[in-house]
């Protein structure tokens, strides 16, 4: 992407001033050269997302941005349902509040080595992973309401899990005003064999080892110790999640001229978050974002088990649970009041600073986890959300690494079976039912992800502090 | 990656296009209802090699929608259903369209892994880059991106 569009604010800051329909400024947060390789349409799509109706301060977009539907992946933006703002089914995308979670094991590197390939094969015995999976879950009307209801708290009462996981899930593992009501019969169909199931693509299930900390006091806190490992689960809100984004995105963008709403791009799908459909596609939302905390609380629920013959009694602890595919409302200041706006995050994670009231006591000194998963052959990182990024992109930070190569691109030039031999020799162990999507998910399709929480941590929106490296990949 | 077509007569046939993060779904033919066969075609193949499916079970589909575009959207989005829920692939599709209504048949077989080998699932066909046109050739173009 050419760098002279934009105004440079500082190193990690740079700016388009409003022009044309624009009404506040594009932001990205990165480096020069994170920027230079980025696509040209996040600019497009980052300028598109300012001409919307009711946004506040500015359109943002993440270190790890890229082309994406209509809002590029990583972007954020925040609006007010006093100043006509709107919700939008592409804000949030198809995979709502698609995300990760990763359990503390305590046990070191050697440990996981005297199990490895047992334990590799047991996870992809009893992790459901890839098309023609189904879980053991087969849920009714009544379960699929109180499901989509409860969310984690659900998953909980069901079974699955531990009381003590709750609080370290975002929100407590339950998004509040779902409306299960406005939730299809399709997405309904959709879903009645899918709960407890990993998906496919870039969906996974890791065993990472602690190589490198970065922050010792917070590190202590989150209870990461260099040399152990942890498990580390991406997924969201499966099919459900899918068909709910899939009919609102097309009731939204037939709607929007009715509501006065010229959309840039057919994919901005939006409408008034006080109208009839902003409402509707609210509740539904929120209970797909139910559908995903219920799911990886299951998933989570399935690794204990896997790991429990292993290691009787080993507690697995959750580290904690983010979404980075959400549209919520919070309390933020712009211009020294205290409002709630509807803040989208398509592929960015919220990351509360220290101190925050929506964050669990043990994390108050240090702020939130914050999750970010690499590629299978690379890295993947914790970091810890700062008080300096709520007024730099309303508390939000980078989701993963982002893909600098197409699927067909990466499955021209590798093999999976070679993909998987190559990370053998490296000391990684890969298990997949595809080795098709092995190859489309090869580690070199994907852009370097220290560069990207290296500019996260230098714009103020979350600081490094641990770098986990893979041991045992369960891709879908 | 490309289905049998020709530029210089209006053959049906598909391809795909680049798009970063995922894929972009291209059908081409002679008439409306053959491209959008052949979009479909394209989107399979996304998931699975076509020629490992069989074609021994159908599924009838329906859609209606007010413009062409949204039709396409529409059937990519019924066909990604039935193959959510039935847990199939499908490898032979058959559409008419009458004013801006879709009938259409999808004919394949219960997902085998170990046959199939597939990929990667469709989450949706998404509104980028969606696009339903006649060129100056009388040829057919019916594409979008699809959310893996």
């Amino acid at each position: 992407m050419d760098i002279n569009t934009f105004s440079k604010i500082n190193d990690n800051r740079w700016e388009i001033e409003p022009r044309g329909k624009m009404r506040v400024p594009a932001v990205i947060h990165a480096s020069e050269a994170l920027i230079r390789d980025m696509d040209d349409k996040v600019r497009e799509q980052i300028v598109n997302v300012a001409t919307l109706p009711g946004i506040v301060s500015a359109a943002h977009a993440m270190p790890d941005a890229h082309w994406g539907y209509g809002f590029p992946i990583g972007g954020v933006a925040a609006f007010d349902p006093a100043q006509d703002g709107v919700i939008s089914a592409g804000g949030v995308g198809f995979d709502i509040s698609c995300g990760v979670r990763t359990h503390l094991t305590g046990l070191g590197r050697n440990d996981i080595e005297s199990q490895r390939n047992k334990l590799a094969d047991a996870l992809l015995r009893n992790i459901p992973a890839g098309i023609g999976s189904r879980g053991d879950i087969t849920l009714g009307k009544r379960g699929m309401d109180d499901m989509l209801a409860g969310g984690a708290g659900w998953a909980l009462s069901e079974g699955y899990g531990e009381a003590r996981d709750l609080e370290f899930i975002e929100d407590n593992g339950r998004a509040d005003g779902a409306l299960p009501r406005h939730v299809s019969q399709r997405a309904r169909q959709r879903q009645c064999r899918e709960m407890g199931t990993l998906g496919s693509g870039n969906h996974y299930l890791e065993i990472q080892e602690i190589t490198d900390i970065h922050d010792a006091e917070t590190a202590r806190v989150f209870g990461l110790v260099k040399g152990e490992c942890v498990v580390t689960i991406h997924c969201g809100s499966r099919g459900l999640g899918h068909q709910i984004g899939t009919e609102f995105l097309r009731e939204m963008a037939m709607a929007a001229a009715d509501y006065g709403i010229a959309l840039p791009d057919r994919e901005l799908a939006c409408a008034p978050i006080e109208s009839e459909i902003g409402r509707r596609y609210t509740g539904a939302m929120r209970s797909a974002i139910n559908c995903a905390l219920a799911n990886r609380q299951i998933l989570g629920h399935l690794m204990r088990e896997v790991f429990h013959p292993f290691w009787p009694g080993l507690e697995l602890n959750l580290l904690f649970d983010v979404s980075h595919n959400t549209c919520k409302p919070e309390f933020h200041i712009v211009s020294g009041q205290r409002k709630t706006l509807y803040v989208h995050r398509k592929g960015a994670t919220r990351a509360l600073g220290p101190g925050h009231p929506g964050i669990p006591e043990k994390f108050q000194s240090t702020g939130q986890p914050v999750l970010i998963g690499g590629s299978m052959g690379t890295e993947s990182w914790v970091l810890a959300g700062m008080e300096s990024s709520e007024d730099t992109a309303f508390s939000s930070a980078c989701h993963g690494a982002g893909r600098c190569m197409s699927r067909n691109q990466a499955r021209k030039r590798w093999q999976g079976r070679q993909v998987v031999d190559g990370l053998a020799e490296r000391g990684i162990t890969v298990r997949s039912p595809s080795m098709r999507g092995v190859a489309e998910e090869a580690p070199g399709a994907y852009k370097d992800v220290s560069e990207v929480v290296l500019a996260s941590e230098n714009a103020g929106l979350a600081r490094r502090v641990a770098r986990l490296k893979p041991v045992i990949c369960i891709k879908g | 990656m490309n289905g049998v077509r020709s530029a210089a007569r209006p053959m049906p046939g598909w391809e795909h296009f680049a798009h970063v993060a995922d894929i972009g779904v291209r059908g081409f033919g002679p008439s409306m209802e053959r491209a959008f066969e052949q979009a479909a075609l394209a989107m399979i193949s996304v998931i699975s090699d076509l020629s490992t499916i069989r074609a021994c079970e159908t599924v009838d589909i329906a859609c209606r929608a007010p413009d062409a575009d949204f039709l396409l959207a529409d059937w990519l989005n019924a066909i990604v259903f039935e193959m959510a829920t039935r847990n199939m692939l499908f490898s032979r599709f058959e559409v008419t369209i009458t004013e801006n209504r879709l009938r259409g048949r999808a004919s394949g077989e219960a997902v085998d892994v170990a046959r199939h080998k597939p990929a990667a699932e469709i989450k949706g066909a998404t509104l980028s880059e969606l696009k339903v046109t006649q060129t100056s050739d009388g040829r057919w173009i019916a594409q979008c991106i699809v959310d893996v």
